[in-house]
């Protein structure tokens, strides 16, 4: 049964059936990714384009090594340097790269919906790989796939997003998907960082870290970005961290065991302190490594459509 | 030019006539109207059957282009559109380059819009608050105003600085010109590219707040208590700057206020495709507003229905949500969607539709009334309220194809523009 789109574009309205067959084809490319010769041959042949508008480095190696992995010739492409400097259009830009006859499209891009449109003007299939605030499909599937394999299901677990919501891909995915999968969801941050009307997502919103992390089984805490609007969104880091870093301290308080899951790259003692990111509880580093997997069974799933 | 338009279904909100007539107009001029007149032998006979003839529409903000952008519309494209949407006047806005904020852009514009349809359609060009539209010093409003700006206005974007709203409106009163202000506080909408609220959360959008707007008139209504100036709200979007300027009215303030057709049609649910095409300042607002805006136009709050007529090239529309430029084209769907939206569905009369097309708008601009009496000279639209049909935006003559409303049907549509001695008909 193959996925009902030919794209990759966000989680927003993919049906779960989708979602589980991605998760569980990627069980099959985490077991190559434990043998000793890595590589399998089902995109052999087929040519895939990295287009990253924005600098990224950990999603852009996830999935340069999966399309290698696969057996896919890859195209790298990097904002800076390229003709987009020069003025060039994403529709002109990416229907050259198109031309030179390749099969699939992953892009980064730092506006909502880029990839939407690109999916309009181009014949490939197209694989989001975070465009601006908006969604991070793979992340939030490696997201799913981390706790799924620590607690063996999704459905019923209460997972918290902590941070800046507003501006995150990370969360919107996360909230898309975990919803579908039955998971429960709630948001905690300040309230200059919660974006309107979320709770219509079916989410609980929490201000106050407190409050929210007895009840949680895992919590995905997100990078806060110190250079954003400084002292206009919220005062400052020191504040942030005193008030929903994520501390050794404050989770012993709790008296649960938490999953903790991070996107990257980490703030130490920011948004979470070392030694939680450290900890045992701490699945950050399988994140990395089932990212590759799950990138794996995206690209296999739309690559062999 | 003879011709008799044949048992016409005359609206007129100046007279109070709404009659089945023959209309004979010779070189422009009403010689004769009255019901089944015998026709002429020389006339030209057009059958008016089921048509209503009212007095000539008139779009008091659309963007021509001309100077500087005639990639995306001429003033003749302009005009031309205008003319196939049913209007015979326009006024248009300064945002040009250069923009108008000198007689002589004033007068290249008159030259242009006399050439365009042999002058069926009037342009009055509505001048620049400040120089350049930037916001920093006031322009020659005084020989703007005396070379024939109508108004003035730093549209596509708002007058922010309270001291130079404040002595624009102070200064313009002395020559009985109303400021059109594009109410928009900056910093609430910094980055904003469509409506705060559940869609922009879930398309990862950045938002423009509704709250903008509404600071904004607030802060102006004051000025205008203060200066006892006149004051127009141009694309007003949102419910609650709509009850601020109802409570200005009721206070006898000298306010007024226009609404798109696309702000009482489509909420920002219309986004979630990311198509370019609802992209537009103010943006599309939510059912809530959609609904006050129905109301204030159904209670008179709202005088008048305006464009924003904001034409731009494929290209320009065809990139990222983000990077796209704000704007649609309006002209050619107006007359439609107000029969459609608010005709059809029992919230204005016919009559209260041509007074916010025609007689409102140039009683704001105090323009002289369009009479509708033998002697006069004839400047009328056609519109046909039955006839159904399909928005196709190749067939539009704006030069720009922006619009979202392609594909959508509509019932009734302008079919005929008559001014300054020239006829057009939509084909």
């Amino acid at each position: 049964m193959p996925l009902h789109s030919k794209h990759l574009l966000g989680l927003d309205g993919m049906p779960k059936e989708d979602i589980e067959l991605i998760l569980d084809t990627a069980v099959s490319f985490r077991e190559v990714l434990e043998r000793p010769i890595k590589k399998v041959p089902p995109l052999q042949g087929k040519t895939v384009a990295n287009l990253f508008f924005e600098s990224s480095t950990r999603t852009r190696l996830s999935f340069e090594l999966a399309e290698r992995r696969l057996s896919a010739d890859v195209l790298g492409f990097q904002a800076a340097g390229s003709s987009v400097a020069k003025g060039e259009t994403l529709k002109d830009t990416a229907r050259n790269i198109e031309a030179m006859k390749i099969d699939m499209v992953v892009m980064r891009h730092s506006a909502a919906g880029a990839p939407h449109y690109l999916s309009t003007v181009i014949n490939s299939s197209v694989i989001n790989a975070g465009d601006g605030g908006h969604e991070h499909p793979t992340q939030a599937l490696l997201d799913m796939y981390t706790l799924r394999e620590k607690f063996d299901r999704l459905e019923g677990l209460h997972v918290c997003i902590v941070g800046d919501i507003a501006h995150s891909r990370v969360a919107r995915s996360n909230i898309y998907g975990l919803k579908t999968m039955g998971a429960k969801v709630s948001v905690c941050g300040p309230a200059t960082l919660i974006p309107r009307e979320i709770e219509r997502l079916g989410v609980d919103v929490y201000y106050h870290i407190d409050d929210v992390l007895p009840r949680v089984d895992a919590l995905n805490v997100l990078r806060i970005q110190l250079e954003r609007d400084a002292g206009r969104l919220f005062p400052s880091i020191r504040e942030y961290h005193n008030f929903y870093g994520i501390t050794r301290q404050r989770l012993e308080k709790a008296g649960r065991d938490i999953v903790i899951m991070h996107p990257g790259p980490i703030n130490r003692d920011v948004e979470i302190s070392a030694d939680v990111a450290d900890s045992e509880n701490s699945v950050i580093l399988q994140q990395v490594l089932n990212g590759v997997a799950v990138r794996m069974a995206v690209l296999y799933l739309l690559g062999t459509r | 030019m003879n011709m008799v338009l044949k048992n016409g279904r005359l609206i007129d909100p100046i007279s109070g006539r709404d009659e089945t007539v023959d209309i004979h107009i010779v070189d422009g001029m009403i010689e004769t109207i009255r019901a089944g007149m015998p026709v002429p032998a020389s006339a030209e006979v057009v059958d008016m059957k089921g048509k209503i003839v009212a007095p000539g529409f008139f779009d008091m903000h659309v963007h021509l282009r001309e100077p500087g952008f005639e990639y995306k519309e001429t003033i003749q494209s302009g005009c031309t559109a205008a003319a196939a949407g049913g209007f015979t006047g326009v006024a248009c806005m300064p945002n040009t380059n250069p923009a108008i904020d000198d007689e002589a852009v004033i007068r290249f514009i008159h030259e242009r819009a006399r050439a365009a349809l042999g002058g069926l359609v009037d342009v009055y060009p509505v001048a620049a608050v400040t120089v350049g539209r930037r916001g920093e010093q006031l322009a020659p409003l005084a020989e703007l105003a005396t070379a024939g700006a109508v108004a003035f206005t730093d549209d596509g974007d708002p007058v922010h600085d309270a001291e130079i709203m404040r002595r624009a409106l102070e200064y313009a009163k002395m020559f009985n010109k109303p400021i059109i202000q594009h109410a928009q506080d900056l910093p609430l909408t910094k980055g904003g590219v469509m409506n705060e609220g559940f869609n922009a959360t879930t398309l990862g959008l950045p938002g423009m707040p509704a709250i903008a707007e509404d600071v904004m008139v607030a802060r102006d209504i004051a000025l205008v208590r203060y200066t006892g100036a006149q004051y127009h709200v141009a694309h007003m979007s949102t419910a609650g700057s709509l009850a601020l300027i109802r409570r200005a009215k009721k206070d006898n303030l000298n306010v007024s206020c226009e609404v798109t057709p696309h702000h009482f049609t489509l909420t920002d649910d219309a986004v979630r495709s990311y198509d370019t095409n609802t992209k537009m300042n103010p943006p599309l607002r939510t059912r809530d507003d959609v609904e006050a805006m129905k109301e204030g136009l159904r209670d008179g709050t709202i005088e008048v229905i305006a464009t924003d007529h904001a034409p731009h090239s494929f290209d320009d529309k065809q990139v990222e949500f983000q990077f796209a430029p704000f704007g649609i084209v309006g002209l050619e769907t107006a007359v439609g969607l107000a029969m459609t939206e608010l005709f059809a569905k029992g919230i204005l009369s016919l009559y209260q539709i041509i007074e916010r097309l025609s007689t409102n708008p140039r009683r704001i601009l105090h323009l002289p009334p369009i009479l509708i009496r033998e002697g006069e000279e004839a400047n009328l639209t056609i519109i046909d309220p039955s006839v159904e049909w399909i928005v196709d935006v190749q067939r539009f003559k704006s030069k720009s194809k922006n619009s979202p409303f392609h594909g959508r049907t509509l019932i009734g549509k302008a079919v005929g523009a008559i001014n300054n001695g020239k006829v057009y008909w939509a084909s």
